[in-house]
């Protein structure tokens, strides 16, 4: 029963430790934030997520086309579409990366 | 050794708890250092528990008596492979559960460790999960309680004396606590308000995986079933079967629907609800298997874990709910169904199915439970109860596999379906018809089941005939849409099983006759003479054989012995015997029973034809499933590349 404890005790040690490692490693860091995407990264990411979206869906629709899943009638009627679609969200991406990159507060910093 | 397992248990219990608390104070705060300490406790917890399972292994091993649990479930005659599966009874089911959360938990949390506004909110949804666990086996169900050693245990049940018991429970409870990942981070994006589609991308293989796994369970579990307990079927509808089934089809709904969020952007709200659906029928199957609701309600509230469980699931379901209405407003999405003749609307379509065949499965199960509680009268639902829910879903079901690969994304036209539509439905007709003049009407839903395994079987072979000239090779057009072509490979070995199960059950062929030695059986087409009987002795057990001598037209094509093993301490089992006949992959299966000293046995045989389909249907399974989860390097580099210009982070 002892060095059954004894080993229990070591393993506690040693899970207590590794869980609190982060505070050891960088006891007193520069920040502590927790990363957060600013509104207009989560507006990148979402346009980045249509722009994925519009380009598969070209491909798809390519492939569909010459597998004769889709008329050429059908072909001509939705391509336009997903193509201006998908110059739109390159559009507002590149935009978007040319644009000033606004950095979101953390709780209790200050604003330069 | 207990006080060990006590301690590791009481370790892991301390480290989720910790993950839950601190690591939801530190999301709602935003400490990234907290957060990642919350982190670390939940990697820690595997080890810790992974040490209580070693100590539980150790004991069934040396058969120490002192503890409970080993007393309970083995004896010193049974063979070591059947002590060591330590899943055997509840606390050891219970702690499996564990082991497996806290792996899969750390390892997939590890995995999307720079996603930390996502990980931050799914670290604190895994340790109330297993907080739930840890707390059961600490305070509750402990598989440490000890005692005054007795001479020998009460050995296992003799139908669990298989080597399917080592595969089956593991497969069930990968996939069952598999189904936590993609549950921990959508409830993880909910309160992170990160809805896009990162929680998607994060655990797309986790959920194809546990899918698999329990997918793969229940058919190992039929086969368990079908070679062990001796009556012939391989699925009975027990509540312990549809535990499995329900969420299964919750997952298969959901990894249908997905590929809608992906492609369209369409399904949010939808998706939530089915993460939520599986991984609270997955909670809802281990309450159903563990609680001793089924045998009835008073052993229920006699079961020290049901309540316990009932309370836990309803506050998942609360939490799923109120989260999801919640942040309603961020899943809501402008696109729209463009047309019902499209693939995303065969997906709805094949949503809706899979979720009524899921909800009718579950009212099966609990009707019973609620007239129980409410009228204290005991009424069971019964195999056409679920028969006619299977044919009314599951044949539209079948049917839409071979539809939905054939319509194009978005909308299609009625004249370029009319074409597409051609060689599978005359590939259908023709199966039918020459199935109706060999005699095959008499079972509807087995002629509806083998047409439209037709039509899906060349729609498949349609697409990969079309797509290889297309993409210019199988390898290259597999490899440039592994999901698509590993779907089609899955959706093949539905049809196979759907052919298996029309043909073991609504052709197979019963008969059952008491035989002298020297007198015959004649079924479909085999003949079958009772030769002699002879005793047999085993590790455990004493029991006989009867030697059975199997003919068809007039030649020798097999000898089968079946019997019955009287155990030891269990008490007798059925021993069944099986031919696997390569003619007609079907098999014919016989049960024995001495009826008299003189050595006239009871002799009972199924022939099933095509039967064996639905275990082949099990490999095809995993060779589809494995080629839509293979990593596709072009994919990752546009999903890294997508995450790393979007979700550059505030400050950098």
């Amino acid at each position: 029963m002892g060095w059954g404890l004894a080993l229990a005790a070591v393993v506690a040690v040693v899970a207590v430790v590794f869980v609190a490692r982060p505070f050891v490693r960088e006891p007193s860091p520069a920040s502590d934030e927790l990363d957060e995407l600013a509104p207009e990264a989560r507006e990148r990411l979402a346009l980045a997520e249509e722009r994925d979206r519009a380009l598969a869906a070209l491909k798809e629709l390519e492939f569909d086309h010459r597998t004769g899943k889709i008329s050429d009638e059908d072909y001509r009627a939705q391509v336009s579409p997903l193509r201006r679609r998908a110059a739109e969200v390159l559009r507002a991406l590149e935009r978007g990366e040319e644009g000033p990159h606004e950095r979101v507060p953390g709780q209790g910093e200050r604003v330069p | 050794m207990a006080p060990l397992g006590r301690a590791a248990l009481l370790l892991a219990f301390g480290l989720v708890a910790y993950a839950l608390v601190a690591g939801s104070y530190a999301a709602w705060k935003r400490r990234r250092r907290l957060a990642l300490s919350a982190q670390n406790a939940l990697l820690a917890a595997f080890p810790v528990t992974l040490i209580a399972v070693v100590v539980l292994v150790v004991a069934l091993g040396r058969r120490d008596m002192t503890f409970v649990y080993v007393w309970q479930h083995t004896s010193h005659r049974l063979p070591l492979g059947y002590a060591l599966a330590f899943w055997g009874g509840q606390e050891g089911s219970l702690l499996l559960w564990l082991l497996v959360l806290t792996g899969y938990g750390g390892l997939a949390v590890w995995l999307n460790r720079r996603s930390r506004e996502l990980i931050a909110w799914t670290v604190p949804v895994f340790g109330l999960v297993g907080v739930f666990f840890a707390f059961m086996l600490c305070f509750v169900s402990s598989p440490f309680h000890l005692q005054p050693a007795p001479l020998d245990g009460r050995g296992m049940d003799p139908s669990l004396q298989n080597p399917y018991m080592l595969a089956h429970p593991p497969l069930l409870y990968l996939g069952y606590v598999g189904l936590t990942v993609p549950f921990a981070f959508a409830m993880g994006a909910l309160l992170s308000g990160r809805t896009d589609e990162r929680w998607i991308v994060a655990t797309r293989r986790w959920t194809l995986a546990a899918w698999m796994f329990l997918g793969v369970g229940q058919l190992v579990g039929a086969h368990w079933a079908y070679v062990e307990i001796g009556w012939g079927g391989y699925y009975a509808w027990d509540p312990v079967e549809n535990a499995a089934l329900m969420p299964w089809l919750a997952a298969t709904a959901f990894l249908h629907s997905v590929m809608i969020q992906e492609k369209r952007g369409m399904l949010k709200v939808w998706n939530m609800v089915l993460v939520a659906l599986a991984f609270n029928l997955s909670l809802f199957g281990t309450f159903l298997t563990r609680s001793g609701v089924i045998d009835s309600i008073h052993s229920f509230s006699r079961s020290p874990i049901g309540g316990w469980f009932l309370a836990f699931l309803g506050l998942m379901v609360f939490v799923s709910v109120a989260l999801i209405r919640w942040r309603l407003p961020l899943l809501r999405t402008k696109t729209k169904l463009e047309s019902l003749v499209s693939r995303e609307a065969t997906f709805l379509y094949n949503n809706l199915l899979l979720v009524a065949l899921s909800l009718t499965i579950l009212w099966g199960v609990l009707y019973p439970i609620v007239s129980d509680a409410l009228r204290g009268e005991t009424r069971s639902v019964s195999k056409p109860y679920y028969d006619f829910f299977l044919h009314t879903f599951g044949l539209p079901l079948l049917l839409l596999m071979g539809l939905g690969p054939l319509v194009a994304w978005r909308r299609a036209s009625l004249r370029s379906l009319g074409k597409t539509f051609v060689a599978p439905f005359a590939a259908a007709v023709v199966t039918g018809v020459a199935l109706l003049a060999l005699g095959f009407g008499s079972s509807w839903p087995g002629l509806l089941a083998y047409t439209f395994g037709a039509f899906v079987a060349a729609s498949i072979l349609l697409e990969f005939v079309r797509g290889r000239a297309a993409a210019g090779g199988v390898r290259r057009l597999v490899s440039r849409n592994r999901r698509r072509y590993g779907g089609y490979v899955v959706h093949a070995a539905v049809v196979l099983l759907a052919i298996g199960i029309a043909g073991s059950s609504a052709y197979q062929t019963t008969r059952e006759r008491v035989l002298r030695p020297g007198q015959s059986i004649h079924a479909a087409g085999y003949t079958l003479t009772y030769v002699t009987s002879t005793g047999v002795r085993g590790p455990n057990y004493t029991g006989f054989r009867a030697l059975v001598d199997v003919r068809r037209g007039g030649s020798h094509i097999a000898t089968l012995n079946p019997g019955m093993n009287d155990y030891n301490i269990e008490g007798p089992h059925n021993e069944a015997s099986i031919y696997h006949d390569p003619r007609s992959i079907g098999d014919v299966f016989t049960t024995a029973q001495l009826v008299n000293k003189q050595g006239a046995v009871d002799l009972k045989v199924f022939v099933k034809p095509l039967i064996n389909l639905i275990w082949v249907a099990g490999f095809v399974f995993v060779a589809g499933s494995l080629i839509a989860m293979w990593p596709d390097a072009v994919e990752q580099r546009r999903l890294a590349a997508r995450y790393a210009a979007g979700a550059v982070p505030a400050g950098l």
